[in-house]
């Protein structure tokens, strides 16, 4: 039996009069790539900000490993050990690579592990290393999109959510970036990936939920979606 | 071992300047290098808030008045028997332990202060905080006004003047390097991810309401020292002292310099103190020509004189070699 780690159950949430999620609920068993795909405006990213704290949900419940998240704020949920790289990569613009990376660890007492894990990401995205001292705001995009995945794995996170890290990128950067994904999980590290491109993102995944205004209308193998008429039609660009 | 030595000749140097400046530059000059002083205690603090951690406070002479007044009350009611329990020292120590325990005094009443202030602001978005701390910085006005035991409306005379270059200028000394090092510590570039993105900031793991709240309480621990500094430097308080454009002209120092570098803020005050002062010439015109001269500065500097520039190197790890 597998592990099951984060558990979404009817959660729903909104900003103001707005609800955004009207009750999901999803799974991500220890060891998982889940993908969570939809539409832009579909609730994915505030799906992210619920678990994070970041947008409290307005009912239902998440466990992580059990216990219940609803109620804590942003910063004891990143101690539980899940960490996000946010939409739009949210770089500290005047702050170098080396400090991004370092505010990464920002929970994390132990110097000599923040030295390894941060060899770990160098190793992962080497062209961190060439960017050291410069200011993350001069980063390219695709930069400061290994950047913040980095950045995020600096809390060495049993968790990591993703919030479309392929967005905005040149297609072989976008590979670059999936390959980075599938190398942090083969090293242990589960994740939820929220992506727009459906076609990579199932490709890279153990399983997938399709998100639709705030609701979950498919779930299964992302293999398995992959080859659904109504995924193919709505989602991976096919008649 | 390195530090101590780097104080004690700065300690010596401070003190050695003591005894020869005024004779040097005359007492006009030596009292707009002591208003100097003062000033860049304000505006590093105050940059630390709006510059450093990206919050909008208007009203840091409030916490400059709080601590002007805490330590002046202390030293006023509390003095003589202060003096009495070290009376073997010589009078220039006793002076000195006496404006330590006034700035001591002054450093916690801010600090509690800016605390009050800051939790119930600082949990709300940015422009309430602009709304409180000017509604503070007019509240402890007329507070004042109307405390009888402190001079009220007529003002605190007879505080003894305890401070000078010496004393000024090693509070200058401390607030510089104490900001410094916090900012470029691990734990102070959280200061600098609230100002660059709070929602990355708190994913981070930043809990950045307390951030926040930190930089309020330090930054009000300084301009209370520097009030402490202050009254005891002029032996008189009033609250026309602490009106809105002594915040306002803080707020100058530190845009004028460059938002969020210190030694933009360091700058600026000297600037500003000294444009304040020569200008006072014009009577009527000199906040004519103050504005004016903003104006000009802000249209061909907008990131302010200094902007991101800084004296000191950037002490990050070392770049893996790979
Ligand atoms: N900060 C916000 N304030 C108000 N409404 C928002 C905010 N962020 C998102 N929304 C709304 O919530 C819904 C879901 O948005 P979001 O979770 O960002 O979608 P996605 O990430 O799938 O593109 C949308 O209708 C969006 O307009
Ligand atoms: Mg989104």
């Amino acid at each position: 039996m597998p592990k099951t780690m984060l558990e979404l159950k009817i959660v729903s949430s909104s900003y103001g009069a707005i609800e955004a999620l009207k009750g999901v609920s999803l799974r991500i068993e220890q060891g998982e790539i889940v993908t969570l795909i939809g539409a832009n405006g579909a609730g994915k990213s505030t799906t992210l900000r619920s678990i994070t704290g970041l947008v409290p949900p307005v009912s239902g419940d998440i466990l992580f490993e059990g216990q219940r998240l609803n109620a804590l704020p942003t910063h004891k949920i990143v101690a539980l050990g899940i960490s996000m790289a946010p939409e739009g990569r949210a770089i500290f613009a005047n702050l170098t690579v080396a400090e991004n990376l370092e505010l990464g660890a920002y929970l994390q007492p132990d110097a000599a592990q923040n030295e390894r894990q941060m060899d770990r990401v160098i190793t992962l995205f080497p062209r961190l290393a060439e960017r050291w001292r410069q200011q993350g705001g001069t980063l390219s995009g695709g930069e400061q999109q290994m950047l913040a995945i980095g950045r995020a794995l600096m809390s060495r996170p049993r968790l990591l959510l993703l919030d479309e890290p392929s967005l905005g990128l040149a297609p072989l950067l976008v590979h670059t970036i999936f390959a980075a994904i599938d190398a942090i999980n083969k090293e242990g590290t589960t994740i939820l990936l929220v992506e727009q491109n459906a076609n990579a993102a199932l490709k890279h995944s153990h399983r997938a939920y399709v998100l639709e205004t705030g609701s979950i209308v498919m779930e299964g193998p992302s293999q398995q979606l992959a080859n659904d008429p109504r995924v193919r039609e709505a989602y991976l660009g096919e008649k | 071992m390195r530090k101590w030595i780097y104080w004690l000749v700065a300690i010596a140097a401070l003190a050695g300047l003591q005894a020869s400046l005024k004779g040097l530059i005359g007492a006009y000059n030596y009292q707009i290098v002591i208003l100097v002083g003062i000033n860049i205690i304000l505006a590093v603090s105050l940059n630390l808030i709006n510059g450093v951690t990206g919050q909008f406070s208007i009203g840091h002479a409030g916490f400059y008045a709080v601590g002007a007044y805490a330590s002046a009350s202390v030293v006023f009611y509390g003095g003589p028997s202060i003096r009495a329990a070290v009376a073997f020292l010589p009078a220039m120590a006793q002076d000195g332990v006496l404006l330590l325990m006034g700035s001591f005094a002054a450093a916690i009443t801010a600090g509690l202060a800016g605390l009050a202030v800051g939790i119930p602001s600082l949990r709300l978005r940015g422009d309430y905080l602009a709304i409180v701390t000017l509604g503070f910085g007019e509240i402890i006005r007329v507070l004042i006004l109307n405390l009888d035991v402190i001079g009220g409306s007529r003002g605190f005379s007879g505080i003894p003047q305890l401070s000078n270059f010496f004393w000024v200028y090693l509070a200058v000394l401390i607030t510089i390097i104490s900001i410094h090092n916090l900012v470029h510590s691990s734990y102070g570039r959280a200061f600098v991810s609230v100002r660059d993105d709070e929602i990355a900031a708190e994913a981070m793991g930043v809990d950045t309401t307390r951030i926040k709240v930190m930089s309020f309480v330090i930054s009000s621990m300084f301009a209370g020292i520097a009030g402490s500094l202050f009254g005891h430097y002029t032996m008189y308080l009033h609250p026309n002292s602490f009106l809105f454009t002594t915040s306002f002209n803080i707020i100058i120092m530190i845009v004028i310099g460059g938002l969020g570098s210190i030694e933009g803020a360091v700058l600026g005050a000297i600037l500003i103190t000294i444009i304040l002062e020569v200008f006072r010439e014009f009577g009527a015109m000199r906040l004519v020509n103050f504005s004016i001269l903003l104006v000009l500065i802000m249209l061909y500097r907008p990131q302010g004189l200094l902007g991101t520039w800084t004296l000191f190197k950037k002490r990050d790890r070392a770049a893996p070699a790979n």
